[in-house]
């Protein structure tokens, strides 16, 4: 590619998100808009009150089942893979692997090709459909867990170590603070996987995301809502939102063990601090290892950075030769927090 | 190793004392020697090499680790042993950690400098949780939540034997305490230790409630002072002194001056008291020398630690345990006046004639800044443990005041959805403002229906969340029940209260004519008052 890049000239970071001048589109932009593309239907991302909207489809109808009346006007499904033409620039979607129906944005222009990846992440999740390299000049990355200490195993190890505890403690609940979408159904799929075949109970705001998972044909096995319960649920596995965990809704099970799936769980003081009893590393994000691996393979010159640590990750590019900055783009939240 | 390492896991994020209990019982009971015994050692603080761990972290990280890189991670998770442990890249290895007994056996041998290498292959064989339990390991276990009593308790529960026995015993033995597993094992004689100073498991009070009051014949009771100090045993045996805790806790090196130059041979009870020109000094001023490795020479000046001693269990190699109080006393008296060990005074016997007297003493004890009365049957032995009807512990009244509840957190546990931890101001003023000022925290004496009410009350009163804290409207008064309020230079509102509780909730009270600062300040008390004979 020749002469100096300057991806700046098409695409921008605005008050509103970041904005593609040719195609006269924003991405994930955190105030209402007329046009924009979406990664993912997470709430930081897949925000109210949007005109016209180019996603997934999985991503479009989640954002109609937990936005109701505030899901864009006209949303327009984009198969990932399919090429379209906006304005004058050639897009399409790439996956993510971060949760159903998570993409990431392909943008050419110019002899220009830019990824905003969005949230993503490697390790392998059967309730997604895996993440797949692109090749580009600009690499758009989250570093949610952008530092060298995140390290994530293999999430079936945590599994086991949950049904570990349920063997020890049969008369207690466990009860599991998880993201309402994504991770809630990968836990299920996991637990299901290491053939752990009990009714699950869920927390009411779990339900009806649960039941889309199901639509779309991944396997969850036999849900429960927590509210039919007619006991207190001794030795059984519970998921709520991890801000239920220490709240009135908790005092409802026996003696609650309580465990937390995410990735900040690796941090000591972290699972501490909320007074967490068994700690699951579980992340829908890249730990430090699979950031640079993917930013590697892009093989991209550029890197902007959107949100999480992004100080470690600039320097950590840097070292290795690629043009990196931090975008610090505003109204991304942590992961499960 | 690896069966260390997932206890010492499970013991860091479990919030019961049980659960903990339970832990350790079962390593106990399944680890085989010596592994049981260095992991006890570390968890007693009795472990038998000294590791300079932040010196060889440093080493470490600055060898193999981006200095910037760590830096940031150190920053974020707060601890460098954690973020070593956490950083270090995971190697793919079929040699599995040492167990804990071939760790000190490799390095006892080794000079200071010869450590960080041995310790880095070591982290190379181990996972994220391994490596963090091997850093805390060779840091004596320190801040996992388990004391060391905690671990004797646990240990006694395993071997269903007494706890007084095994902390008798504790001095006379060091790690991998073979002999002591053997003999809770029954597969070896009760270790006996000669000629090296230990703790006895000392006697304990129970409180005097008004009812045992009216039963009880005064004629066969001493009375003492209760002092304002903590409780100690003084113990010296082959030319060594150590002072040990309450719960057997060896101190001496807290306390030089109380350790050098002695010349007696027994074992002594007392209390622990920083004392300046025959005056014992607020607790606040003990508080200062507790909990320290090492004392400079200022602090010596400043806060010279004395003991009041109020028993004997031990003189010139007879044990006197068997003998009655005033026997005990006696003798006690005797020595004393023979040997006239430094730093240490004889706590007096109070000449009482009848109980209206009693009385009297003790509703005037405020005035005279002493925690209370101790009252001991004259004919009893000294008795292990906390036993019905012997010795009581008569506190005097507890100040009140009434104080707005400010702030509440959550608990742990079985009260980790109950808003159960919190924090209480009085009023203050400010420029001709009226603000409230925080001048304690409490989180017991109300029953579990008061919680539900508190709770709910906190929940519908909120202004803000932090965390698990929440910030709550001023409107709920509680009166705060407490033994004393100090000044304080490390609380903004000056003031330190001793052994909050709430006394009573309330509901009724609107939260302007709660106590103000100024009225909190005229309970402090000036130096106590000595030579109360």
């Amino acid at each position: 590619m020749a002469g100096v890049k300057n991806f700046e000239s098409w695409i921008r970071p605005q008050p509103a998100g970041l904005f593609c001048i040719p195609g006269n589109f924003y991405i994930d932009p955190i105030l209402p808009v007329e046009r924009a593309i979406i990664t993912h239907a997470h709430s930081d991302h897949a925000r109210p009150g949007m005109d016209a909207i180019l996603a997934t489809s999985e991503t479009l109808n989640i954002m109609k089942i937990r936005l109701g009346d505030g899901a864009p006007q006209r949303p327009h499904p984009l198969k990932l893979g399919e090429n379209i033409k906006i304005g004058d620039v050639e897009v399409s979607l790439s996956p993510a692997g971060h949760i159903l129906g998570s993409a990431q944005v392909v943008m050419s222009y110019d002899g220009q090709r830019a990824v905003v990846s969005g949230d993503y992440k490697r390790s392998s999740d059967a309730t997604c459909t895996p993440f797949e390299v692109v090749n580009c000049d600009l690499f758009v990355t989250e570093a949610t867990f952008g530092l060298p200490i995140f390290s994530f195993g293999d999430a079936t190890q945590e599994i086991r170590k949950l049904l570990n505890s349920v063997e020890m403690f049969p008369e207690r609940t466990h009860q599991i603070g998880v993201y309402g979408l994504g991770k809630c159904q990968r836990v299920i799929s996991l637990l299901r996987a290491a053939n752990y075949d009990r009714p699950i109970w869920l927390h009411g705001a779990m339900r009806a995301t649960c039941d889309y998972y199901t639509r779309c044909g991944i396997q969850l096995g036999d849900l429960k809502p927590v509210s039919e319960a007619s006991s207190k649920l001794r030795g059984e596995i519970v998921l709520g939102p991890p801000s239920a965990l220490g709240e009135i809704w908790s005092r409802r099970f026996e003696d609650p063990v309580n465990c937390l799936a995410s990735g900040w769980m690796q941090v000591r003081g972290r699972a501490r601090q909320r007074n967490i009893e068994l700690p699951m590393v579980i992340s829908d994000h890249s730990d430090w290892s699979e950031l640079l691996k993917t930013i590697d393979e892009t093989g991209a010159s550029d890197l902007w950075v959107t949100h999480g640590r992004e100080e470690a990750l600039v320097y950590e590019a840097g070292k290795r030769g690629i043009n990196a900055k931090a975008l610090s783009l505003v109204g991304r939240e942590d992961e499960a927090e | 190793m690896r069966a260390f390492a997932i206890l010492l896991d499970r013991l860091s994020y479990m919030p019961s004392r049980l659960g903990k209990l339970e832990l350790l019982k079962n390593y106990f009971r399944s680890t085989p020697d010596p592994d049981r015994g260095f992991a006890l050692a570390a968890l007693s603080d009795a472990i038998p090499i000294k590791v300079p761990l932040r010196r060889i972290i440093i080493e470490l990280s600055a060898d193999k680790f981006d200095p910037y890189l760590f830096g940031l991670s150190r920053d974020y998770v707060g601890d460098s042993a954690e973020t070593l442990a956490l950083i270090w890249p995971q190697k793919e290895t079929h040699q599995p950690p040492p167990p804990l007994g071939e760790i000190i056996a490799t390095l006892l041998p080794l000079k200071t400098v010869q450590l960080a290498p041995v310790i880095s292959r070591w982290l190379d064989q181990c996972n994220a949780v391994e490596r963090w339990a091997l850093l805390k390991f060779l840091s004596g276990a320190s801040r996992v939540g388990v004391s060391a009593r905690l671990a004797k308790t646990a240990l006694a529960d395993a071997f269903s034997c007494d706890l007084h026995d095994i902390e008798e015993m504790w001095h006379g033995v060091s790690p991998p305490y073979f002999s002591l597993f053997a003999w809770l094992e029954g597969k070896g004689d009760k270790p006996v230790s000669s000629g090296v100073p230990i703790f006895k498991p000392l006697m304990l009070s129970n409180p005097l409630e008004d009812q045992l009051l009216h039963s009880i014949d005064i004629s066969e009771f001493a009375v003492e002072w209760k002092w304002d100090g903590i409780r100690v045993q003084f113990s010296r045996a082959g030319g060594v002194t150590k002072l040990f805790s309450r719960s057997g806790d060896d101190i001496s090196t807290t306390f030089p001056e109380l350790i050098a130059d002695q010349i007696f041979d027994g074992i002594l009870d007392g209390e622990l008291l920083v004392m300046q020109n025959n005056i014992v000094a607020p607790f606040a001023d003990l508080q200062q020398r507790l909990n320290r490795k090492s004392v400079t020479a200022a602090m010596l000046k400043k806060f010279p630690a004395h003991i009041r001693l109020y028993d004997a269990l031990q003189l010139d190699g007879k044990d006197l345990r068997e003998l009655g109080f005033d026997e005990r006393r006696k003798r006690l008296e005797y020595w004393f006046k023979k040997q006239q060990s430094h730093h240490t005074d004889l706590s007096p016997i109070l000449k009482i004639k009848d109980k209206s007297e009693l009385l009297h003493l003790w509703s005037n004890i405020r005035e005279e800044g002493i925690e209370g009365l101790m009252l001991k049957r004259r004919a009893t032995a000294y008795l292990q443990g906390r036993q019905q009807g012997h010795w009581y512990k008569w506190k005097r009244s507890p100040l009140v005041a009434d104080c707005v509840l400010l702030y509440a957190q959550r608990g742990a546990g079985k009260r980790s959805s109950f808003y159960s931890d919190y924090t209480f101001g009085a009023w203050k003023d400010e420029d001709g403002n009226r603000v409230l000022v925080p001048v304690g925290k409490a989180y017991s004496g109300f029953t579990d229906e008061e919680l539900r009410k508190i709770d709910r009350f906190i929940r519908e009163n909120t202004i803000q969340k932090f965390g698990p804290v929440r910030s709550v409207k001023p409107e709920l008064v509680f009166e705060v029940a407490f033994d004393a309020i100090n000044l304080s230079g490390r609380h903004k509102s000056g003031v330190a209260m001793r052994f909050p509780r709430i006394s009573r909730i309330r509901w009724d009270k609107p939260a302007a004519e709660a106590d103000t600062l100024d009225s909190l300040l005229k309970l402090v008390e000036g130096r106590v008052v000595d030579n109360l004979k």
